[in-house]
């Protein structure tokens, strides 16, 4: 009840000040004139919010696909761990901002530097939070596995890769929030639709209402991504949410 | 391997004698600066149950490790069957339910699907788990995962049982009821097994023999025999309570000795 209340009263004030405090619509459109917004242009918005919908879907695949495999490949041979580590963290403080005109001019304006670019920022939270989840694995189930006579790959099946599956779900989790500023991103540097398109567009034709109004579909993506992902992890990896086990 | 899955009775009692024992000898183990074990010797024939005692850090685990082969000693030798180890916590995989924790081992030695099934719900029935088969290990009380642990240790098909404190983490109730479930699944199915315990009650209840073992660096102080036939046993029963005496006082003796 409180944060309603909360959110109320901010959007009545947010309105009211820019109701009354004679300021141009362009400059900050009230709440109702962005709702006033989302349901005129719901047709573009829709369509838009299929093109970066599927931008982010996919890179967030393409990246869980590729963090598992490097958070894997890191986790089964230290010596890759140490040189590849240091490489991994650089990705990510590389400027997007400079790298995606790049591909755009490598790739075309098509689908593919988009799923680069969201790929690109999804995969670290996946890999940092996976390696993690191998890492905490009880020393004493892995010596049971060897005894057991499991080898390397036997032990990945049977203990590290469902050990690690709750951590790459929380990271995807990360991911997806970050995903859709990527694909924004991504459409500035060179697009002909997706949200990111739309909001380049509004802007200088002082439509700043249906930027606003694209701003909240693209948080309604995020928020719909990562409440899906929640619903896999518990679908997937209920065991992660009882305290009593001992496995992480 | 396959193959010797398809007769689950037999194999056990086929596998030649040496390969059922467990003979340490003169065994060192140091860790840095540290002397976890020294020269350990210790033998356990076929089908024997050797309980050892010990205060804490007295390199019990790592005496099972050793055993394992998880582990190489720094001197001295150790000579087992395939051991299969219980780790202290049961070590159940959360993911798998209680039937397919103990049909891991067939599993991780080959057999499909359908037949560890087949063979694991028939050790779970034997050890009065039926029933429990498609349980997750979240739902099963501390005891129930105990005996879940075990028919996994079982169904690994090692002649060698090395279980670590199995009933260290159990109420005493509930810890009693194991103890003597234990002691029938072991007339069942008997096998060469090392218990580390510090509760020299359960190793006088459990064991043939016990072996003390003095605090760090552990050394073999005493061993003592437990004259009591095969089967369930009384904490009143004068075998057990002269056994547990004996292995009593030759375990504060050596905490004197360290002191």
């Amino acid at each position: 009840m409180a944060p309603l209340i909360i959110t109320l009263l901010l959007l009545g004030a947010w309105e009211a000040y820019a109701r009354l405090g004679d300021i141009d619509a362009f400059i900050l459109p009230a709440p109702t004139q962005i709702a006033e917004a989302l349901w005129r242009d719901r047709g573009l918005l829709a369509d838009n919010l299929l093109v970066t919908g599927q931008e982010v879907v996919l890179g967030l695949l393409i990246a869980l696909a590729a963090g598992l495999a490097i958070a894997v490949a890191l986790h089964m041979w230290a010596p890759v761990r140490r040189a590849f580590y240091p490489l991994l963290v650089s990705t990510q403080a590389m400027p997007i901002v400079t790298i995606a005109p790049l591909l755009a001019a490598w790739f075309g304006f098509g689908i593919l530097p988009k799923l680069i670019i969201v790929a690109l920022v999804c995969f670290f939270p996946i890999v940092v939070t996976t390696l993690d989840g191998l890492a905490t694995i009880d020393p004493d189930q892995i010596k049971l596995l060897r005894t057991l006579g499991a080898g390397r790959l036997q032990r990945l099946r049977w203990l590290e890769a469902p050990a690690a599956l709750p951590a790459a779900l929380s990271g995807a989790k990360i991911a997806v929030a970050v995903g859709g500023i990527a694909a924004v991103f991504a459409e500035y540097a060179g697009s002909e639709e997706g949200l990111g398109h739309l909001l380049l567009q509004s802007i200088p034709q002082l439509e700043t209402a249906r930027a606003w109004a694209a701003v909240l579909v693209l948080t309604a993506l995020a928020l719909a991504c990562f409440f899906l992902l929640s619903l896999a992890e518990r679908r997937l990896a209920p065991w992660a949410h009882r305290r009593k086990d001992s496995v992480a | 391997m396959a193959t010797r899955l398809e007769a689950p009775a037999t194999p056990r009692q086929t596998q030649r004698a040496d390969q059922r024992e467990v003979r340490c000898d003169g065994v060192t183990r140091r860790f840095g600066a540290v002397t976890a074990l020294e020269s350990v010797t210790l033998h356990a024939a076929p089908d024997e149950v050797v309980a050892v005692v010990g205060p804490s850090g007295s390199g019990k685990s790592t005496l099972l490790e050793l055993v394992c082969g998880l582990q190489e000693p720094d001197a001295g030798s150790v000579s087992a069957g395939r051991a299969v180890l219980m780790p202290q916590r049961d070590g159940l995989l959360p993911w798998l339910s209680a039937l397919d924790n103990a049909a891991l081992p067939l599993r991780i030695a080959g057999a499909d699907r359908r037949s560890a099934r087949e063979r694991a719900a028939a050790m779970l029935e034997e050890l009065g788990l039926a029933g429990f088969e498609r349980a997750r290990t979240w739902e099963l009380s501390g005891g129930m995962r105990q005996r879940v642990a075990v028919a996994r240790t079982l169904l690994a098909g090692a002649p060698v049982l090395c279980l670590d404190e199995p009933f260290g983490a159990l109420d005493a109730i509930t810890r009693a009821e194991l103890q003597s479930w234990l002691a029938a699944v072991l007339v069942r199915e008997p096998r060469t097994v090392l218990l580390v315990t510090h509760d020299v009650e359960e190793a006088a209840l459990l064991g043939h023999r016990i072996v003390v073992l003095s605090p760090r660096p552990g050394r073999v102080v005493a061993e003592v025999a437990v004259e009591a036939p095969a089967g369930p046993r009384k904490p009143t029963d004068p075998a057990v309570v002269a056994a547990r005496a004996a292995a009593l006082e030759a375990l504060s003796a050596a905490m004197e000795g360290a002191r």
